[in-house]
């Protein structure tokens, strides 16, 4: 009979390493960045669905009969005060100093718990008032946006708490590291995500 | 148990402090960087808060367009500054992703409010109070 000779490669497959891959970290930064631009469409839907329903009214209250803008500035403030203590938090990473790290998460940490304060508060006042997601298609798209926006600082500070005690554990290891700037990404892209949204929903809501 | 945890994870820990001064994937800033980005969005915060909670401008449109220019550029300074985005990192595909992802949300958000609007427009009118009797 005939031989058969199996091509070449089909027996034991050879791989040509063509370029040098350019993190060192297995790729879990460039992979966590691609989960944060899907989260970033998953904003864009729920502006996308403010900018459609924003001012469908249906003769119930509007955004300048609602908004507290000095609330929302405070609110902003915190916010922006805690993206600036995690930056201060990753350099005392940078630096290999456990204690200041913690210190600087724990601030954070506190910022964004004053932040979803006050948004339960402003949510918790219009709800008692009766202006429920279920008045307006605005009430709604404001409470669907706004509310996700909440969600995600509320599950960043679980996260946020769960690598204090990790990092306390187990000290500035390179998994931990690695977890802090995944958390990192995660902080300053909602600090993002809220320029939006005091932009478009509250100040822009304001002025109608 | 707890001492062979993560064996892949941790390569060369003593080698680690020295090299990491280097920043591989650049995704590091320094005590100056994220300084000058607060300094920057405190300011590109305050602007548009001033300009709304004042009414120093008295006009909606031009006050609309000035603080969606302004959120822009905080938008930018954020990822500079506390993103640490940059053209290199990962060989370029961290902003090669940025790019497409920036083409789906503008093409989602001009996409949505150009086509119903239109469709707003060639509805038949209704009133509040018509809004109101609908089932």
């Amino acid at each position: 009979m005939h031989e058969t000779t199996p091509p070449p490669g089909a027996t034991a497959p050879v791989f040509y390493e063509q370029e040098e891959h350019a993190h060192g970290d297995g790729g879990t930064l460039f992979g966590f960045w691609l989960y944060l631009m899907s989260d970033c469409l998953i904003f864009a839907a729920l502006f996308a669905t403010f900018g459609v329903l924003g001012r469908n009214y249906a003769a119930g209250p509007s955004g300048a009969d609602l908004f507290d803008l000095r609330l929302v500035a405070v609110n902003t403030g915190l916010l922006l005060l805690s993206s600036i203590t995690y930056g201060f938090a990753m350099l005392a990473m940078d630096k290999d100093r456990i204690g200041p790290t913690l210190k600087w998460l724990a601030v954070t940490g506190l910022f964004g718990a004053a932040f979803i304060a006050i948004e339960l508060y402003e949510f918790t006042h219009l709800i008692r008032e009766g202006v429920t997601p279920q008045r307006s298609a605005f009430l709604s798209s404001f409470f669907a946006l706004v509310g996700t926006h909440g969600l995600h600082v509320t599950f960043g500070i679980v996260w946020l708490v769960t690598l204090m005690i990790q990092v306390r554990r187990r000290g500035l290891i390179a998994a931990n590291q690695r977890r802090l700037m995944c958390l990192s990404m995660f902080w300053h892209f909602l600090d993002v995500v809220w320029i939006g949204v005091f932009t478009f929903v509250y100040l822009m809501g304001a002025m109608r | 148990m707890s001492e062979v945890a993560e064996p892949g994870l941790a390569p060369k820990p003593q080698g680690h402090g020295g090299g990491h001064g280097e920043h591989p994937h650049g995704a590091q800033g320094t005590f100056r960087s994220y300084m000058t980005g607060f300094v920057l969005s405190v300011i590109l915060t305050a602007i548009p808060f001033w300009l709304v909670m004042g009414d120093v401008l008295n006009d909606t449109l031009m006050t609309s367009i000035v603080i969606m220019a302004l959120a822009a550029v905080q938008i930018v300074v954020h990822m500079i500054y506390f993103l640490h985005m940059n053209t290199k990192s990962e060989g370029g595909w961290t902003f090669l992703a940025l790019l497409f992802t920036l083409t789906l949300v503008v093409i989602t958000l001009v996409g949505s409010i150009w086509v119903m609007y239109h469709m707003d427009q060639n509805m038949m009118p209704m009133s509040p109070h018509e809004a109101l009797q609908k089932p």
